[in-house]
Parts: structure tokens; C-alpha cells; sequence
């Protein structure tokens, strides 16, 4: 078949190459080049153009309240080693990251294992567990707001348990731990559905062998479950952890940063300085960094894929 | 199964839920509850009587109608225009061979490694040069040809690698064009994946809150989740009642008809292409 085929092209071609210039492959070619100049232009306008931009920008002294765009050599760089507030920022976004990731992959993967046992109502309860995933991010971000008040509703329910709950917003781990359940608790729906996709991608007959074998709930998840859906795993921590960088919205709303500077994560920070204070140049150069946080974040995961990622070796 | 592990399972998932649909419950109830209800400690789980005159004082305080009308519409341009160009990038990228191909898949791949927090500052600058800030032309077009759109495309190009090639041998045996292979024969084949990126590419719009904030500053022209921060007193302490009216009536709409289409909703999103 492939050599009829070949047989045709090659027929077809040496026809119409006397005729015309507009061959089949070039006529693809072409169709091709038309479908992706939408996405093409598109990532070279808003994409590659605003990044080259902001390197460039972080060379520069663009202060928009005092007026003043000067080349300023590396002093933006000079200034992000040098200060002080830099180390309570990382901190700050390391902590959060790290925490919002574990959780909510853990907590995605518990309550996909859970809904995948053949149980009565599971849809019912898959439903709930997505349901905030739809509510518009700041609604649900306000409403938060409001529960974690010192007299709010989540004192409220710890009270009827007979815990008297902290001023969560205004503590400074409490705060961060704050933000990362109301995201988590956001978002953990849509990980959920995907870890559930894969679960049940995976054939029963190998969890039947493994209990033939006296393997324990343990050891299959461990040597089945886990090298099973082990790409969905990989895809999910992508999109979370790039995700848990952007978080910005909720700590808006929440905190503003605080208190003192514990939820002032890197976007946050600036989000500050590019726009609250006008340190435009300042900020481009702070994007700089968070871009090489992402793209480093991302590279390294998927280059440890073939240590551990199933299919992959 | 044992009885006993069925029933700790159902405890379980009864308690793990609480977070999941307290909010969503209180802020629905709360929303017709008398102000008094509203601070009442510990919570009132329901309204002690009904008072549904917040939701007015929401279209007296802001043009919220009008907001809503731009939250909605531009979530649905953004959608449209996001499936049709990663549709066809997504196509292209899978299934016909072009010089260069992997290089310029490459610099589109670039988008998804950039937050778009990062180039907020000379997108501001580029849509303020060419006189557009303060319009919702930065909301439109950046989604559907920048960064967020590259995910719609990697998810349409994973789907379509996995067409067989039959399908488009037979399609060019029946004297269809390239076009026409893609666009009456691949396209109604997409339509999990098409359904995924919709749902996707519909909620960030509806979510989006950095680029709102930053590009616009008329109130008439704000989008859902920059007016619901709005509904505050003169010292800009928020106005609890009439917020919780105006985030019900945000969140209310969305929650129903994905209730009434959850399977299709999560099947949907399921079957981004990205499993394997």
C-alpha cells in the first residue's frame, strides 16, 4: 500500500510538475503555513515580542511617576541581588508553591482513588468536588474572605467542635496557609477528573494478578497505580506548579501581601512594583526572574520524566 | 467490599466535601439573608427570613448589567476565536508536513512557559501605544492568539496525531483539498477535544482578573471578577451584602448548567488528549 502510494505521488508529481508550480506538497505546505499564521503571529506579537521587551525594559531606569526612561545598564539586576525585601519574597513563594502543590495533588489523587470505587453516589459527590472549580475565581475569593474572619463562618463550624479558631488572615502562617487551602480547594477538581480519567485507564486484570500474588493494597498502588497513570502525574504537576506561580487574584483579594509580607509572593511583589509603584523597570526586571523560575521549573521536570514517568524509558 | 469500608468511605467523602460546597451554600443563602443574619455568630445555615433587596442595590451601585453583558460576551468571543485558530495550528501541526514545522512549533510552545503575569508590563505598553487601553480589545485578542491559546493548540494537536491516516487518504481519494480534509472531515471528529478546550478556554476567560485590573479603568467597561471587588463603602471596606448578591449572581448561572451537563462537562475535560 505504502509503495502504491508512493507510486502515485511520484506519478502525480512528474504530471504536474509540467504544468504548474503548485505541486501537492507544496500545495500542503502552503494550507499548512496558512492554518498556523493565526497562532504564529499571534505568539510572536504577544509572546516573543512583550518577552524580548521585558529584557529589554529591565535594562532600563523607567520610573512613569517621575517621568524618567534611561539606559541603566544591569542597576535593575544590581538592585533585585541587593534587596532586602527579596529574601522574605522567595521564601514566601517557595512556601507557598511547595505547599499548594503537595496538597492539592495529593488531595486530587485521594479523592480520585475514592471516587473510583464502585460506590453508589460517586457522581453525585464527583459533582461537588468540581462544583468550585466553576464559581468565578473572585466570588469564590470573597466569600472566603469572609468565613476566615475572626467571627466568620469556619470559627464558626470549629466552635460547634469546641476549637476556638485563630484570626486567620492576620497571622502570618496562618495567612499563607490560608491562601494555599482556598486555591487548592479552588482548583483541586480539575487535577481530580484528570487523575480520575487515568485511574480508570488502568487494567483491572493487573490489580487481579497482583492480589493473586498477595501484593497488599499498598505495594499495588505503589508498583501499578502510581507507574500507571504516572503521565497524567506529570502533566498535572506541570500545570500546577507553573499555575501555583501565577497565583495572584486570591492574594489580592485575601491579604494584599500581608500580613507583614507573608503572602507577598514573587507576581504579587511585582504586581507591586510594576503597577502600584510605577517601578516599571524594576518590575520587568522581577519578570525576568519569574520567567527563568518558570522555564527552569518546567525543563527540570521534563527532564526527570524518563526517571520515573511510565512509557517514557 | 466490606460494609464497614464502604461506610468510612462515605464518611470520609461527607466530611473532605464540606470546604467543597460550605462556601458555595453560604454564599447562595447569605445572598437573601437580612444583614443582621449575615454577622450572626456562630453562621446561620439558613436565611432567618427572605430579603432580596440587596440584589437591586448590586444595578444601583455599579452598571452591573452592563458588566455582565462584557464578562459574557467576551468569554464567548475569546471561545470561539480560541478553538478556531488552535483547531487549525493544532491540525497543522499534526498532520501536514511543511518546512520548518518543528521549529515553528517550537516558538509557539514558547507560550507555555510564560505566565502572563510576566509580560503584562510591555502588552500594557504595546496596546497603550496603539491607543487601545481602556477597550476590550487586549482581553479578546490576546487570549485567542497568545499564550493562553497555546494550550488549546498542544491539546488539538495531541487529538488529531491520533486520526488514523485512512480517514484523510479516503477524504483525498473523494477529491477533497487539504481544507476541505481538515475542515469536513478531522474538525467533526474533534469535538471531545474541541468540547475540552471550550470549557478550558471559557473559564479562564470568565476567571481572568490581572489584565481586567490592568487594562481597564471605566467602570461601564469592567468584566465580572474587577466589578465584584467594587462593591465597596466610601472608606473601601467592602459592602458584604451586596457583594455576596452580586458573586451569587456570577457563580449561580455557570454552577446550574453545569449541573444540568456534568457528564458531558467532566468526560469532556477528561479527554484533553494529554492522558498518555
Amino acid at each position: 500500500m505504502a509503495a502504491t502510494d508512493l507510486g502515485d505521488r511520484v506519478a502525480v508529481r512528474a504530471a504536474t510538475r509540467r504544468r504548474t508550480f503548485w505541486t501537492i506538497p507544496r500545495r500542503d505546505a502552503l494550507v499548512g503555513y496558512l492554518l498556523i499564521s493565526p497562532q504564529l503571529v499571534g505568539s510572536v506579537l504577544f509572546v516573543l515580542l512583550p518577552l524580548g521587551l521585558v529584557v529589554y525594559y529591565s535594562f532600563q531606569e523607567w520610573n512613569v511617576l517621575a517621568g524618567t526612561f534611561e539606559y541603566a545598564g544591569a542597576e535593575n539586576y544590581a538592585k533585585l541581588l541587593a534587596d532586602p525585601k527579596m529574601g522574605q519574597v522567595l521564601t514566601s513563594t517557595v512556601f507557598f508553591s511547595a505547599g499548594l502543590v503537595v496538597l492539592n495533588l495529593t488531595l486530587a489523587l485521594t479523592l480520585a482513588i475514592l471516587l473510583n470505587q464502585r460506590l453508589r453516589g460517586t457522581t453525585f459527590f464527583r459533582t461537588l468536588f468540581f462544583s468550585p472549580v466553576l464559581v468565578s475565581l473572585v466570588a469564590w475569593t470573597i466569600v472566603w474572605q469572609f468565613l476566615l474572619q475572626q467571627d466568620g463562618g469556619v470559627n464558626g463550624l470549629l466552635g460547634v467542635a469546641g476549637v476556638e479558631g485563630p484570626n486567620w488572615l492576620r497571622g502570618e502562617s496562618t495567612a499563607l496557609l490560608s491562601v494555599i487551602v482556598v486555591q487548592v480547594v479552588k482548583n483541586v477538581g480539575l487535577n481530580m477528573v484528570l487523575f480520575l480519567a487515568a485511574l480508570q485507564g488502568v487494567p483491572r486484570q493487573l490489580y487481579e494478578a497482583a492480589q493473586l500474588d498477595g501484593a497488599g493494597a499498598w505495594t499495588r498502588f505503589r508498583r501499578i497505580t502510581v507507574p500507571q497513570i504516572s503521565p497524567t502525574i506529570l502533566l498535572t504537576s506541570i500545570i500546577t506548579v507553573v499555575g501555583s506561580l501565577q497565583v495572584f487574584a486570591q492574594i489580592a483579594v485575601l491579604t494584599q501581601g500581608g500580613p507583614g509580607m507573608s503572602t507577598t509572593v514573587l507576581v504579587y511583589y511585582l504586581y507591586q512594583q510594576a503597577f502600584q509603584f510605577r517601578h516599571l523597570g524594576y518590575g520587568a526586571t522581577l519578570s525576568v526572574l519569574l520567567f527563568l523560575i518558570v522555564a527552569a521549573l518546567t525543563l527540570l521536570q521534563w527532564r526527570l520524566r524518563r526517571k520515573w514517568v511510565f512509557h517514557e524509558s | 467490599m466490606s460494609r464497614r469500608v464502604k461506610l468510612a468511605v462515605y464518611a470520609l467523602l461527607c466530611v473532605l466535601c464540606v470546604p467543597f460546597v460550605f462556601p458555595t451554600w453560604w454564599m447562595v443563602t447569605s445572598s437573601v439573608k437580612p444583614i443582621s443574619d449575615i454577622f450572626a455568630f456562630p453562621p446561620a445555615l439558613v436565611p432567618s427570613r427572605f430579603d432580596f433587596s440587596t440584589y437591586g442595590r448590586v444595578f444601583e451601585l455599579q452598571p452591573f448589567g452592563q458588566q455582565y453583558l462584557n464578562s459574557l460576551y467576551i468569554a464567548a468571543v475569546v471561545t470561539v476565536g480560541t478553538m478556531a485558530v488552535a483547531a487549525m495550528a493544532g491540525y497543522a501541526f499534526a498532520r501536514i508536513r511543511f518546512p520548518g514545522q518543528n521549529v515553528l512549533f517550537l516558538v509557539v510552545l514558547v507560550g507555555l512557559l510564560i505566565p502572563s503575569e510576566v509580560t503584562i508590563v510591555p502588552l500594557f505598553q504595546m496596546f497603550h501605544t496603539a491607543g487601545l487601553t481602556d477597550t476590550h480589545w487586549p482581553l479578546i485578542l490576546v487570549p485567542i492568539l497568545g499564550a493562553p491559546s497555546v494550550l488549546a493548540t498542544f491539546i488539538m494537536r495531541q487529538f488529531f496525531i491520533t486520526l488514523p491516516g485512512e480517514l484523510e487518504e479516503a477524504a483525498r481519494v473523494d477529491g477533497l483539498g487539504r481544507f476541505g480534509t481538515f475542515y469536513r472531515v478531522a474538525l467533526p471528529l474533534a469535538r471531545p477535544a474541541l468540547g475540552a478546550v471550550a470549557i478550558f478556554t471559557f473559564l479562564h476567560s470568565w476567571n481572568l482578573y490581572l489584565e481586567p485590573i490592568v487594562f481597564l479603568s471605566t467602570p461601564s467597561k469592567f468584566t465580572l471578577p474587577q466589578a465584584l471587588t467594587q462593591f465597596v463603602d466610601a472608606y473601601g471596606s467592602p459592602l458584604w451584602n451586596v457583594q455576596l448578591s452580586a458573586a451569587t449572581m456570577t457563580a449561580l448561572p455557570i454552577l446550574v448548567v453545569f449541573v444540568l451537563a456534568q457528564r458531558q462537562f467532566i468526560e469532556g475535560l477528561a479527554h484533553t488528549g494529554l492522558k498518555g
